[in-house]
């Protein structure tokens, strides 16, 4: 004991740190800060840690090399000895660690810790939550598999749309004219120096500004942030009723930084490494690429835009958004923090949250694509073949070979890119059916130059039978006026 | 009254110093924004924009539309399968052709041929084509990417060399060009 404090000393002397230290962890804050809901920073922080750390280990067999990165993430799933768990804490850690910054981001909002003093801190915090999200992105490229490379596609095509240098910068990210050798390597270095550099510079300001200005009091309803007293104040509060950071507060950082690392070390075990998918060959055509959790919002809103939408969306709404996340400590640097007074507040996160969920939600569901091998692995249910005549099962057959159960489903069955069909007849004539197959239009193509005549009728037929048992199927009623007592001429729909 | 007189000598003398390390900083900086643009100013050099074979004619029977693939012109060894492109050929009557690129004109997914309906579709966001290369539906603002393609030699041959993005649409024009 007397040798570790007598070594302790000797390095103190030179290093003249220890009283710094004391000092910071000593530092007193306000007693209610020390809460449960004041952790999520401190957890972020020790996942970050763990990132580093995992990340290092993989980096001793990846190779960042297009042409061998797939093959080396099999060798580190496969034939080294716990490879797979490595990639699944640091997957999983990427996906843990968005989370939390998250939380903690929400939590600071609805807190008002963005006021002043703190404003710097806040605009810290967003280019902290952006290079994270930069890390989570540039991970999934160095998971150089079908996704990686699609998803490079896609973010090459999103950035071709500005105007002018648009071209220029594609050539700029994926280091040349197509996705390829360049593209990975520069990749890597963005995400294993340039933006960790990035992050542990934002995260060492962000620290050393709550340290300097003292971590947020616990809001209450009616206490009012005014710039020329503030400060005061604060001291004031953390004289009056404070406690010590270590240990006073700092106990419960360490519990919730532990059962965070315990659950993903649960996760990364029980769910074990994300991918990697098929080999980032482009001539392998049958891929469905996905992005990553974190990005699937995103990929949703890009289905729902309209054409004319898009590239001003693409290209106004990011800069927007995180203009307005840089401005709002400007914009509400003083007055009420607490957020049972700020109902605004509250209700722009329940709105972004389930914006976001409900994006996160279709994405995972896709019901805008296609689904491209309805038409011939998935069946037409029986229920819509029994008791039906010659022609519209032949109709059932143009309806399987023509792909149009890719986007139509049948009993919840097939694509959701157009409407079920299930009742179809309900909704439409017999010559609303027709022009709608042949002429297309709502967003379904035209099939009139795919279709002969022979199974157009057929088609058609097939469809006008599909309408619940009790309900007869729509009928245009000027038709049979003109046409005297005859029918339209098309096969009789009831079974 | 030394020390006035003093003071500014070093106060000179530093900014002296800023201006030098400025000046090396100039000179440092330009080949490394030269480096990092290399991309860019490579330029349209080195052939990276020629003229590849598809094989040969009788892999395309008329009416039909098959899967082609081709090494892009420029590679380095380690660029592994990433060099190897896809694209659509399709033998319009037996005399003229279209090579579309197999990136959706949406966000670049692979399209798929589906010869049954004469459809390509996108797995990404539901984009849809003619068997022509023209919009049919989804989110697509335009028609699928057409590569400039000749015959020589009973083989096809196309341009290729970039990865087609809807912001390039001008590098890449519409229409089948006449056999070189």
């Amino acid at each position: 004991m007397r040798l570790i404090s007598s070594i302790g000393g000797w390095l103190d002397e030179r290093l003249q740190i220890a009283s710094t230290i004391r000092e910071t962890a000593e530092h007193e804050v306000p007693r209610k800060t020390a809460s449960w809901f004041y952790v999520f920073g401190s957890a972020a922080f020790a996942v970050f840690m763990l990132q580093i750390v995992t990340g290092i280990l993989l980096a001793l067999i990846y190779v960042p090399s297009a042409g061998q990165a797939w093959s080396s993430l099999q060798t580190l799933n496969h034939d080294v000895a716990l490879g797979w768990y490595i990639r699944a804490l640091h997957g999983w850690g990427s996906d843990f660690m968005v989370a939390l910054v998250l939380i903690h981001m929400v939590q600071v909002f609805l807190f008002g810790a963005y006021k002043f003093p703190r404003e710097l801190t806040w605009i810290v915090g967003v280019f902290l939550l952006l290079v994270t999200l930069g890390m989570a992105f540039s991970g999934q490229v160095l998971r150089f598999d079908q996704d990686a490379y699609w998803g490079l596609g896609i973010g090459a095509s999103i950035a071709s749309r500005v105007p002018l240098i648009g071209p220029l910068i594609v050539n700029l990210l994926l280091g040349g004219p197509i996705i390829a050798g360049a593209t990975l390597s520069r990749f890597f270095a963005l995400h294993v120096f340039v933006i960790p550099g990035l992050l542990i510079a934002f995260v060492s300001v962000h620290l050393l500004m709550v340290v300097k200005l003292g971590i947020n009091e616990w809001p209450m309803p009616g206490r009012l942030v005014r710039k020329a007293t503030y400060i005061k104040e604060y001291h004031e509060l953390t004289k009056k009723d404070g406690v010590p950071f270590v240990p006073g507060a700092i106990w419960k950082d360490m519990f919730f930084s532990a059962l965070i690392l315990f659950s993903l070390a649960l996760c990364a075990y029980h769910y074990g490494p994300f991918g990697p998918s098929g080999p980032p060959d482009p001539t392998i055509i049958q891929t469905v690429p996905r992005p990553d959790f974190f990005f699937l919002w995103l990929y949703a809103i890009l289905s729902y835009l309209p054409a004319s939408m898009e590239t001003p969306a693409l290209l106004i709404g990011p800069v927007v958004g995180i203009l307005a996340l840089l401005l709002l400590p400007f914009l509400a640097g003083e007055g009420e923090k607490s957020w049972r007074r700020r109902p605004a507040a509250v209700l722009t996160v329940l709105l972004a949250a389930v914006a976001l969920a409900t994006f996160t939600h279709l994405a995972q569901h896709t019901p805008w694509s296609p689904v491209m091998d309805a038409w011939s692995g998935i069946p037409i249910p029986n229920q819509f073949l029994k008791n039906r005549t010659a022609l519209e099962r032949q109709g059932a057959l143009v309806f399987q070979v023509k792909q149009c159960h890719n986007c139509h489903s049948l009993a919840n069955e097939g694509g959701k890119r157009g409407p079920a069909l299930d009742s179809v007849a309900l909704r439409l004539t017999q010559d609303q059916l027709i022009r709608q197959v042949i002429q297309g239009g709502g967003n379904m193509p035209a099939y009139g130059k795919n279709l002969s005549p022979a199974e157009t009728t057929a088609l058609v037929a097939f469809l006008e039978s599909l309408h619940p048992a009790g309900q007869p199927p729509a009928r245009d009623a000027s038709r049979t006026m003109a046409l005297g007592a005859k029918t339209g001429g098309a096969a009789p729909s009831s079974p | 009254m030394t020390l006035p007189t003093d003071l500014s000598r070093r106060a000179l003398l530093m900014k002296l110093g800023i201006f030098f390390n400025s000046i090396v900083a100039v000179i440092l900086a330009v080949p490394v924004v030269r480096y990092l643009l290399s991309p860019i100013t490579r330029g349209r050099k080195d052939g990276y924009d020629s003229w590849v074979t598809l094989g040969n004619l009788d892999q395309f029977p008329s009416g039909e539309t098959r899967l082609a693939t081709y090494r892009n012109p420029v590679v380095n060894s380690w660029d592994g399968a990433t060099a190897d492109i896809a694209c659509w050929v399709r033998n319009v009557d037996g005399k003229s052709y279209q090579v579309f690129a197999i990136n959706c004109a949406h966000l670049g997914c692979p399209v798929r041929w589906f010869p049954q309906s004469s459809l390509f579709m996108c797995p990404c966001h539901g984009g849809a084509y003619y068997q022509d290369g023209s919009r049919a539906s989804g989110p697509p603002e335009r028609g699928l990417f057409e590569y400039h393609y000749k015959i020589d030699g009973g083989k096809l041959f196309i341009r290729a060399g970039d990865m087609p993005t809807p912001g390039q649409a001008s590098n890449i024009v519409r229409g089948i060009q006449p056999c070189a």
